[in-house]
């Protein structure tokens, strides 16, 4: 397992195809994600395919990372219980609270000793995406010694906050710059959001070098072709910290 | 018997005749003697127009059993084929040999000909998945159909092997008096070289246009001394189908992922230097990896001698940009492709004898350095088939994999490593097309296998940080993804021959239950 964290690709937890290549693209981690994209009448599928897919598949050359859906909704606690069993190295939580972080840490201690896993074996990543998190990020990352990273999601907080969303990104500069400060400050990994037109390439370069200039760590992707030009932005940075 | 790499032949193929059992890619390169040509006079004075399709018929006799030869220059879009074979079953001639340098889905009504007996024989050198390779595989020819490559067929024509008796030309232009040139009507489709051999050969040659122009047909690709007849009709193809196919760069982060890889060990290699010369394919992957070569070349500041194959508006944009000094051009691919063989002067046009015939002074594959190859399914000899699909269905046939595999100085098939949730890389393919001797190195997602036959190549990699595994691992890791597939089951009756370039019998194809 790779503790580099430039690159995440993130796939949709139901389509088998896409879990099964995530990992040849050469991203440092890959987020099977539960949550979007993912119809409520597939979720259950989608739980089980993925779980499947970390015990089966090879997965040796990059980490693993599952995006579980909200407590708040049916789906999160069913999450956690049935990926927490295949060890992933990370939970991705999305809509990210200091009281879910808590509750999530206090589950997967629990499930960790069911299973013979180390304590803390599995890291918390808290998804920032409503405009509460944001301003309650200090809190939230506070909320588990599991959280080693912060994923910001403009897309989710442009859908909070009924923001237009542009390529040129200047209407995330303030969360942005929120989110990478306080990750620098706690010594975490800062995802910075993904940069959806999978065909500019051009775009994406500029998006990445925006993020990384703000002080991000890494991007997320959402195709495997972003791969290669983020990790080329992100790959001179100097290395944080991290225990993971 | 079991040939040189284990391949179950019978000595004598009935509809085929006797084998001569394959020996080797380079083991039949001995010196050759090629047929006498039967030629026509035409007085001064004579007229070579005729009317109608039904009149040139006349005039050639056409008769029971005899080889008719076309062209796929104009790929799915080719009427000419059709049109002829519908005049010659009015007739009620029967047992025809088809010898088309390609079939598409298009020749469809060759499957009802096959049915009632007017079409007996089918050799190609390309076929596209469609009714006619059903109707192959499913026993609808009376006698096995022939495949041969790119080069195989001007060898066969050129030694006596396959004998024409007419040679039937989809002219895009042409004049009264037989010039052809393929760059102007609405049917252009760029260079006719495929073709070079049947016209020099053939008993007699008919070009069939849609464009008469005033004489002479200047550009000019075939001269009139080759030409016995000339017809003009209302259509010969639509050029919306000469760009059936892939002919863009993939978007599939898999393929690129191939394609980049493939670039990075053709550099390590230490291929991609000044004067270095390099083909591939029109399906999205293969341009992507010249999209990727583009991208070290013009980083290193290479200029490569020669493109060569079938030519899309890509290589030409590498052309133009002084990426290559020159292309061979077997084929062209697109309008873009047209334009540059029309135009530019360094675009060159080369006949199939030329590009891959296995006995003459050297053909244009002995000159390749990189070749980019596709494959179906690969061995762990390394042994490719590119004719038989995973329900042991033709979908495909040579062209230039075995002529340029055998040439080239680095043969490389890229693949992913499932195909349609099977795996790619066997314990022994359904159908050999390729023998794992001439192929150098397999290209996947998941890791590079390089042929134990390469140790230079092993040597050179040994030091980079390339995924370079052996290819029983990739075997391992496609299992491991979708299961070991029962073998499939055929019956007993040979449909398909496949010809080696050489023309030894390197594997046979049998009917599909």
């Amino acid at each position: 397992m790779k503790n580099k964290r430039r690159t995440m690709l993130f796939v949709s937890g139901n389509r088998p195809k896409l879990v099964q290549e995530s990992s040849v693209f050469g991203a440092d981690a890959v987020v099977f994600d539960l949550t979007n994209g993912v119809e409520d009448s597939e979720k259950d599928c989608a739980r089980i395919l993925v779980k499947e897919a970390i015990d089966f598949l090879d997965f040796s050359n990059v980490e693993v990372i599952v995006k579980i859906n909200s407590l708040d909704s049916e789906f999160g606690v069913k999450d956690v219980e049935i990926i927490s069993k295949v060890k992933p190295s990370a939970i991705m939580v999305s809509k990210a609270s200091e009281d879910q972080i808590k509750k999530i840490d206090s589950m997967l201690a629990k499930l960790e000793r069911q299973e013979g896993f180390e304590e803390k074996a599995i890291k918390l990543i808290p998804t920032i995406e409503t405009a509460y998190a944001l301003e309650d990020i200090q809190n939230i990352i506070s909320a588990s010694e599991r959280i080693n990273a912060v994923f910001f999601d403009a897309e989710g907080l442009a859908s909070d906050i009924d923001m237009e969303r542009t390529k040129g990104g200047e209407e995330i500069l303030y969360a942005r710059s929120r989110v990478a400060m306080v990750c620098r400050v706690a010594g975490i990994n800062a995802i910075d959001t993904y940069f959806v037109d999978a065909n500019d390439y051009e775009g994406l370069e500029k998006d990445s070098q925006k993020a990384k200039s703000l002080g991000f760590t890494g991007k997320a992707a959402v195709d495997g072709r972003q791969i290669d030009t983020i990790q080329t932005i992100f790959v001179n940075r100097q290395e944080m910290r991290l225990v993971i | 018997m079991k040939n040189v790499i284990g391949r179950e032949i019978p000595d004598n193929i009935e509809g085929f005749g006797k084998v001569r059992h394959y020996e080797g890619a380079y083991a039949n390169l001995t010196d050759r003697v090629k047929v006498s040509v039967k030629t026509r006079s035409v007085k001064p004075g004579d007229s070579k127009l005729c009317e109608t399709i039904d009149e040139v018929l006349d005039k050639l006799e056409v008769k029971d059993g005899m080889t008719l030869s076309f062209h796929h220059h104009l790929r799915n879009g080719d009427y000419v084929l059709n049109m002829v074979m519908a005049a010659v079953a009015k007739r009620g001639i029967k047992d025809i040999h088809v010898a088309a340098t390609g079939i598409f889905p298009i020749h469809e009504p060759l499957v009802e000909y096959m049915k009632e007996g007017i079409v007996t024989g089918i050799s190609v050198n390309y076929i596209s998945p469609g009714p006619v390779a059903t109707a192959i595989s499913k026993g609808l020819l009376k006698n096995p159909a022939v495949m041969r490559s790119h080069g195989g067929r001007p060898r066969s024509i050129e030694s006596g092997d396959m004998h024409i008796d007419v040679a039937f030309i989809a002219a895009p232009t042409a004049d009264w008096y037989g010039n052809v040139n393929g760059v102007q009507g609405n049917a252009a489709c760029g260079t006719l070289s495929y073709f070079m051999p049947d016209i020099e050969y053939a008993d007699q040659v008919v070009a069939i246009t849609d464009n008469m122009v005033p004489y002479p047909a200047c550009p000019i690709d075939i001269t009139q001394d080759h030409v016995d007849y000339v017809v003009k009709v209302d259509c010969i193809g639509d050029s919306k189908g000469i760009t059936t196919g892939t002919m863009n760069i993939t978007k599939d982060p898999v393929g690129l992922r191939i394609a980049k890889l493939t670039a990075l060990f053709m550099d390590a290699t230490g291929y991609i230097e000044n004067e270095f010369s390099f083909q591939t394919g029109a399906g999205g992957t293969s341009l992507a990896v010249a999209a990727e070569v583009r991208k070290i070349m013009k980083e290193k500041n290479v200029v490569g001698s020669f493109a060569a194959g079938g030519v899309t508006g890509y290589i030409v944009d590498m052309l133009n940009d002084g990426l290559f000094r020159n292309i061979w051009d077997v084929q062209c691919f697109d309008l873009k492709a047209v334009a540059s063989y029309r135009d530019n002067p360094k675009h060159m046009s080369m006949s199939g004898s030329l590009y891959g015939n296995p006995h003459v002074p050297g053909p244009i594959v002995n000159n390749l350095d990189v070749m980019i190859l596709g494959a179906t399914e690969i061995d762990t000899d390394f042994n490719v088939n590119v004719i038989t699909g995973s329900d042991g269905i033709i979908m495909g046939a040579s062209g230039g994999h075995e002529d340029t595999a055998a040439g080239s100085k680095l043969a490389i098939v890229v693949s992913s490593l499932t195909k349609g949730r099977l795996p790619v890389v066997k314990d022994a393919v359904t159908t050999v097309t390729t023998p794992g001797e001439t192929v150098d190195v397999f290209v996947t997602e998941r890791g590079i296998a390089i042929n134990p036959r390469r140790v230079d190549l092993i040597e050179k990699i040994k030091d980079t940080d390339l995924p370079i595994v052996t290819i029983e691992e990739l075997k391992e890791m496609s299992e491991r993804l979708t299961g070991t597939p029962e073998p499939m089951q055929f019956g007993e009756k040979i449909v398909a021959v496949v010809e080696y370039r050489d023309g030894t019998v390197i594997d046979v194809v049998k009917q599909v239950i």
